[in-house]
């Protein structure tokens, strides 16, 4: 049984004299203790989704229709007490700033044990024997000692830690991580980023990560959604979309990398920007950016279909293949 | 290897930010009796570089390794506290504003966030003529419009937008605007600072690609501050390695990439998540970067250092020449003991 079930999923947000969609009929599954990876560029839809998952939209925003099955319930009809034990509990969210996550005026003590009492029951010094064995799962050097401290005493990286060890506390079976790297230097995302593997996979935690970064992606998961304008645009395996990308947006985003142009020459950019949410386009929403496009392109949306190995939405995604297949004979 | 005339050198360039101001705030209770103590960010430690014409300097490191001070010091909106910067011959530190404009008007600055460097009271046209009429007092109103028509073509941002205001633009679209203003002076020597960092992938290509046509076709040096290793390797031609405010590896491009030999620097390489390497192999540092207010006496990176040794933690190292050009500073690579 699939751990997580999303089903045609679309998110509005009521306008003064509109609603504009920001996440359009979105589909995946996730498997017990899988990692996926969400890519996408600012405005894609990446953080609504995270947050549409743990019920935690707020107006002007809400889910306008769609399913979110999580272990057999769903979460869209869940009255907010019963969310309320699934949130932290069952299912835990990692944010990219530890700073606003912690609560600067509580201990990191204060802020463990008042999660475990919450949803447990647990006499104090319970709560507090559980807490330090979960700092050290994290690897945080003497945690009696932390146990006292503030968020401000402590470095981002072990800030970064002590967000993951609150997120770790109940033993959930699925953490959603939204970009929990992105305001660290490179040495201390390396760092974490092993942590949250390790982790994973010794307690078989599912893991959504939500990040930009399509290095970061390819080392942690194992399947990868590619979200464009609240769509999502290609699924796969993480291998086979890193390394045989079908969708054309996919593609300009992996070629943009500096890694993929020999040094000092013209990187392979996108042209222009993605939509706004008010203005997305007619059709398939990257077709003003696309170097493939056709005519029915500007006014059919395409479906998702299967095709070499991945699911990919595009009209002329057997063109791309076509066209590849010369250029390897010639 | 022959270098021609730097552009800009950096001699000993020292930087500290005193901590304790006042003379209440410099006394401290010590062991049974008051004393007057002052600390300091020791931000930059004696850095020494130069930038040939034509080059394209880059300065990596993590947060609060006193890169962005560099940038800053060298454009004069900081004084160094120790040190000498020349540019094209001529000493710049310590100047008034006003000997200083002829300078500003051949180094030029672009900041990481376009938000934030364009006034959001002025329209386009306003923003880009600024600085043209401040340099260039002669210039009638009809040049001056060419001249911003002009930049703004060569950065591909429609020249009939220019009666618009910043927030009409996207951020990538922003950031060539904030390049444009750079270039309408004409500029020798543009120094970055995180230009393409707070961008999306997508648009980060296409910034990167008009700041290497701006490169080609007016012959620009640069000095470019980021984080992002695979944009030093894409854009730069040489690199400076900071740490804790001391540059521990400066090297050609491709020798630092091909055979990095500072522990530090090895570190870094190994941390940036690739993206067709199943297994990485990263080397875990130990620890987190101490603060440059109590700097440690030795190495600055001894703390975290997997091959630091007694004389590590006693002695700077000095930046020593390497048999392939690069600048090290390291006890462990002066002594062979890394590859063994």
């Amino acid at each position: 049984m699939s751990l997580l079930s999303v089903r045609d999923l679309s998110v509005k947000f009521a306008m003064r004299d509109n609603t504009v969609t920001a996440l359009n009929q979105i589909s995946f599954d996730l498997a017990k203790g899988e990692r996926l990876g969400i890519v996408g560029e600012s405005g894609a839809g990446k953080s609504i989704t995270g947050f549409a998952l743990m019920n935690l939209l707020s107006r002007p925003g809400f889910i306008d229709s769609g399913k979110i099955m999580f272990l057999g319930d769903d979460i869209v009809q869940m009255p907010e007490a019963k969310m309320r034990n699934i949130r932290g509990n069952k299912m835990a969210m990692i944010f990219q700033d530890p700073m606003v996550t912690l609560n600067p005026v509580l201990t990191i003590g204060q802020q463990m044990v008042e999660t475990l009492m919450a949803h447990r029951k647990l006499s104090k010094a319970e709560a507090e024997q559980i807490a330090i064995v979960k700092l050290r799962e994290v690897y945080i050097p003497s945690p009696e000692d932390r146990l006292e401290q503030y968020p401000h005493e402590l470095s981002g990286g072990m800030r970064q830690r002590i967000v993951i060890a609150i997120a770790l506390l109940l033993d959930p079976q699925l953490i959603i991580a939204d970009e929990p790297t992105t305001a660290l230097d490179v040495t201390i995302q390396a760092d974490i980023m092993e942590l949250l593997l390790e982790l994973c996979q010794s307690n078989k935690v599912g893991l959504i990560l939500i990040t930009h970064d399509l290095g970061v992606v390819s080392q942690m998961t194992e399947r990868t959604l590619v979200m464009y304008a609240g769509r999502i645009i290609e699924a796969g395996r993480t291998r086979e979309i890193i390394n045989d990308p079908q969708h054309p947006y996919t593609q300009g985003l992996i070629n943009a990398l500096p890694q993929q142009t020999k040094p000092g020459q013209r990187l392979k950019q996108i042209p222009g920007s993605m939509p706004s949410l008010t203005a997305i386009p007619k059709g398939c929403p990257f077709s003003p950016r696309c170097e493939f496009v056709k005519d029915r392109c500007h006014t059919e949306a395409p479906e998702t279909v299967q095709y070499a190995n991945v699911e990919v939405a595009c009209h002329e995604v057997n063109r791309l293949h076509t066209d590849k297949a010369e250029e390897i004979k010639a | 290897m022959t270098t021609p005339q730097p552009l800009l050198e950096i001699r000993n360039l020292e930087k500290r930010f005193e901590l304790d101001r006042g003379f209440l705030e410099t006394l401290k209770f010590r062991g049974g009796k008051f004393v007057r103590e002052k600390r300091a960010v020791h931000a930059v430690n004696n850095i020494s570089l130069q930038v040939a014409p034509g080059e394209a300097l880059c300065v990596v490191g993590e947060s609060g390794c006193g890169k962005s001070t560099v940038a800053r010091l060298i454009a004069g909106l900081l004084n160094p506290s120790a040190g000498e910067i020349h540019y094209d011959g001529q000493r710049i530190d310590n100047r008034s504003r006003r000997t200083l404009m002829p300078l500003r008007k051949k180094m030029q600055m672009i900041f990481q966030n376009p938000y934030a460097s364009l006034n959001p009271r002025m329209t386009i046209q306003q923003a880009l003529e600024e600085p043209v009429r401040y340099h260039n007092p002669s210039l009638s109103r009809g040049e001056l419009r060419d001249k911003v028509a002009e930049v703004m073509r060569a950065v591909g941002v429609d020249p009939s937008w220019s009666s618009r205001y910043p927030h009409e633009f996207s951020g990538g679209q922003r950031q060539r605007i904030a390049i444009a203003r750079a270039l309408t002076v004409d500029p020798e020597f543009i120094i970055a600072d995180e230009p393409i960092s707070a961008l999306d992938v997508s648009i980060q290509a296409q910034v990167l690609n008009l700041m290497l046509e701006a490169k080609d076709q007016r012959g620009l040096t640069y000095l470019f501050i980021t984080h992002d290793l695979s944009v030093v390797q894409h854009f730069g031609t040489k690199v400076a390695v900071l740490y804790l405010g001391s540059v521990c590896e400066l090297s050609d491009t491709a020798t630092l990439f091909e055979n990095p030999k500072h522990p530090y620097t090895r570190a870094l390489l190994s941390a940036v998540p690739q993206l067709k390497d199943d297994h990485p192999n990263h080397i875990r540092l130990r620890g987190e970067i101490p603060t440059p207010i109590n700097m440690p006496k030795g190495c600055p990176f001894e703390s975290r250092c997997a091959h630091a040794n007694s004389r590590c933690s006693a002695e700077q190292p000095r930046p020593i020449q390497q048999p392939d050009g690069s600048l090290v500073a390291c006890h462990a690579v002066e002594e062979e003991r890394l590859d063994g």
